[in-house]
């Protein structure tokens, strides 16, 4: 089975404090931590698992700047053989729709088999992966939570509400997109990440690709951002302070108050 | 701007979701004198009982009654939907695992503009609307605008509008189920398999400890037990904590886990992302500790503490226990 899966570098949003850059136009990104979208490690750690079982190779395929190559290192050192790099400063400013036309590209330079995405991305709308389906016409299923290969169908799980399974069969080639917990992502320790360090990624541009630019990016983006801002909330929490002796005193006159004290 | 507006009534059993009438609301602020077609897709009785609801609420319903359509597959409503849409329609989905698995195809399908995850509105000038999401579980938001003169495909979070209120019975059913006849698609559903129970059943505790990432290691999940045993409490969790197997999937709250009504819920080290707070319900009395002071736990939280679980957690235990 070849598979490729695509990964996004994303701010990390549990390492980070955001906040809006002044006018709104963007958030602070200096000393920003980034890190590989979550979802997605479990989505290559689910392609290597399959190939383990089935054969194959996976792909990992990012579009971003020149240091998504970190990212990309990081997913091949999980176990993934190839990888690939989409970098053109066309493609900035992409929405979602864009961002798939471009993956759409590099997922018809080979026959894949299986693609697999994200659910969503921490700093995404959980949209990429079943634009991409519809953009190469596969069968599409999002929040997978379980893959079994039964030749050219696949019985999958998705996660539904209240955390049900919905099991479906889907045929292949298909695309699904990936929800957290299906797996165990595997650890990467450096050894992992020096071992894979000297591989050749190929790095493809718009011309490569073969995609026309006044397709995507900013200019041809129907949606767009037009601003950050810090939403005007309801009073929201009483913030307690001093120090931790004195927080945890009013906490627990607090709880008694409250009946939290069973 | 001369539009269609569409609106997908989700249904379980028989009966419409509180989307339905959220859904409306949606429509109503973000396209105000135009009148929402809901489109009730099912199979038989079921379908039939919730045509009739969802005509109490809008003046037109189409239904659409066939079994395949029984349970609600995307794949196959997507391929329904771009056949019987008019060019330019704009269509109203929850965000939900049924909206996240059919809105994007749609919109491309459609050619049309994909808003997801929609919580306000912000005004529409010409085709251009402007609607507002959240970026990163919630730390940000952002005002989005779309071009929508090709039509929109728009998910809206559940909980974002107020529900509408059903106006008296006034709407007419349009029955389309031949236009549904003979679909098939490329992924087949087979059936749903009911969540396990765990081992507590949270949702019945008053009082709970819910524990999140920011405990940063499985071994210092002893900190929330101690704490939890000390208040008399029951010990639940967001999802990264099921993920990662440190706690089961019965101790989870939110959409895709549990839903609870405690009394008091003290949450420890969880950023408050709209899946997790989609599980807390009846208006708790909510403490929040988190070291990041812009965690959107901060905003659905009565008390807040800005500090490090790892030093507040032995001294609450230690004085909650000389308390007693
Ligand atoms: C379809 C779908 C369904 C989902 N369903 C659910 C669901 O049912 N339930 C659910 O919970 N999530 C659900 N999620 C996931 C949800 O989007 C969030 O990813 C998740 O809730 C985050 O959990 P968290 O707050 O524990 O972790 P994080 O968002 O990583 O937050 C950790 C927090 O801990 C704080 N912190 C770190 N260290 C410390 C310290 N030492 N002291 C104090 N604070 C610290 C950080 O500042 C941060 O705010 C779902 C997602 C999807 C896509
Ligand atoms: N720039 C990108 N490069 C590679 N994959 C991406 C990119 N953006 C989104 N994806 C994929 O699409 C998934 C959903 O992202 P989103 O629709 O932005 O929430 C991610 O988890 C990735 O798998």
């Amino acid at each position: 089975m070849e598979i490729l899966v695509c990964v996004k570098r994303v701010p990390d949003s549990a390492e980070n404090e955001i906040n809006v850059a002044a006018g709104g136009a963007d958030i602070c990104r200096e000393d920003l931590v980034y890190a590989v979208n979550e979802w997605d490690n479990y989505a290559v750690e689910e392609a290597i698992q399959i190939v383990e079982r089935e054969g194959g190779s996976v792909t990992v395929v990012a579009l971003g700047d020149a240091e998504i190559e970190e990212s990309v290192r990081r997913e091949m050192a999980m176990g993934a053989e190839q990888g690939l790099m989409l970098v053109d400063a066309g493609f900035a400013g992409s929405d979602g729709l864009g961002v798939a036309t471009i993956l759409k590209a590099a997922a018809q330079k080979k026959r894949y088999d299986l693609i697999l995405t994200g659910a969503q991305a921490e700093d995404g709308a959980a949209q990429v992966g079943g634009m991409l389906a519809a953009l190469l016409d596969h069968p599409y299923a999002s929040l997978v939570n379980k893959v079994d290969v039964n030749g050219q169908t696949l019985r999958i799980g998705r996660e539904i509400e209240g955390g049900s399974q919905e099991l479906s069969d889907i045929d292949l080639p298909c695309v699904l997109s990936i929800q957290t917990g299906i797996n165990e992502p595997r650890y990467v320790g450096l050894r992992g990440i020096r071992k894979v360090a000297s591989v050749e990624i190929p790095v493809l541009n718009g011309a490569d690709l073969g995609v026309d630019l006044a397709s995507v990016g900013k200019a041809a983006a129907k949606v767009r951002r037009v601003d950050y801002f810090v939403p005007v909330v309801s009073a929201g929490a009483e913030m307690l302070t001093g120090s931790t002796k004195e927080v945890a005193a009013q906490l627990v006159e607090l709880l008694k108050a409250k009946g939290g004290l069973n | 701007m001369a539009t269609q507006v569409f609106v997908l009534i989700p249904h379980a059993a028989g009966k419409a979701d509180d989307a339905a009438l959220e859904l409306l609301s949606a429509a109503r602020a973000m396209f105000p004198g135009v009148t929402p077609t809901a489109l009730v897709l099912g199979a038989g009785a079921d379908q039939t009982a919730v045509a009739q609801e969802a005509a109490a609420a809008y003046p037109e319903v189409w239904g659409f009654s066939q079994e395949v359509l029984a349970y609600p597959n995307a794949e196959l409503i997507r391929p329904l939907l771009l056949k019987i849409l008019p060019a330019g329609a704009v269509v109203l989905l929850p965000h939900s695992t049924l909206g996240i698995d059919l809105g994007p195809g749609l919109s491309v399908k459609l050619g049309a503009a994909y808003l997801p995850d929609v919580v306000g509105f912000d005004g529409i000038d010409g085709s251009l609307l402007k609607v507002v999401r959240q970026e990163f579980s919630g730390q940000v938001s952002a005002h989005v605008q779309a071009d929508i003169v090709k039509g929109a495909v728009i998910t809206v979070r559940s909980g974002a509008f107020q529900p509408a209120q059903p106006g008296p019975a006034a709407g007419t059913v349009v029955d389309k189920s031949a236009e549904a006849a003979g679909l098939t698609a490329r992924r087949r559903f087979v059936e749903v398999v009911q969540a396990e129970a765990g081992d507590v059943d949270i949702t019945r505790e008053d009082v709970l400890v819910a524990v999140g990432r920011g405990i940063g290691e499985q071994d210092n999940l002893s900190l929330v037990d101690e704490l939890a045993e000390a208040m008399g409490a029951t010990v639940c969790c967001s999802r990264p904590i099921v993920d990662a197997k440190w706690l089961d999937k019965g101790r989870q709250v939110g959409t895709s886990g549990a839903t609870v009504k405690p009394k008091v819920y003290l949450a420890l080290g969880i950023s408050g992302a709209f899946q997790h707070l989609g599980g807390l319900k009846g208006s708790p009395f909510v403490v929040a500790v988190n070291k990041n002071p812009k965690a959107p736990i901060f905003q659905a939280a009565q008390v807040g503490v800005v500090g490090d679980l790892m030093e507040l957690l032995p001294e609450l235990t230690q004085q909650i226990q000389k308390a007693r």
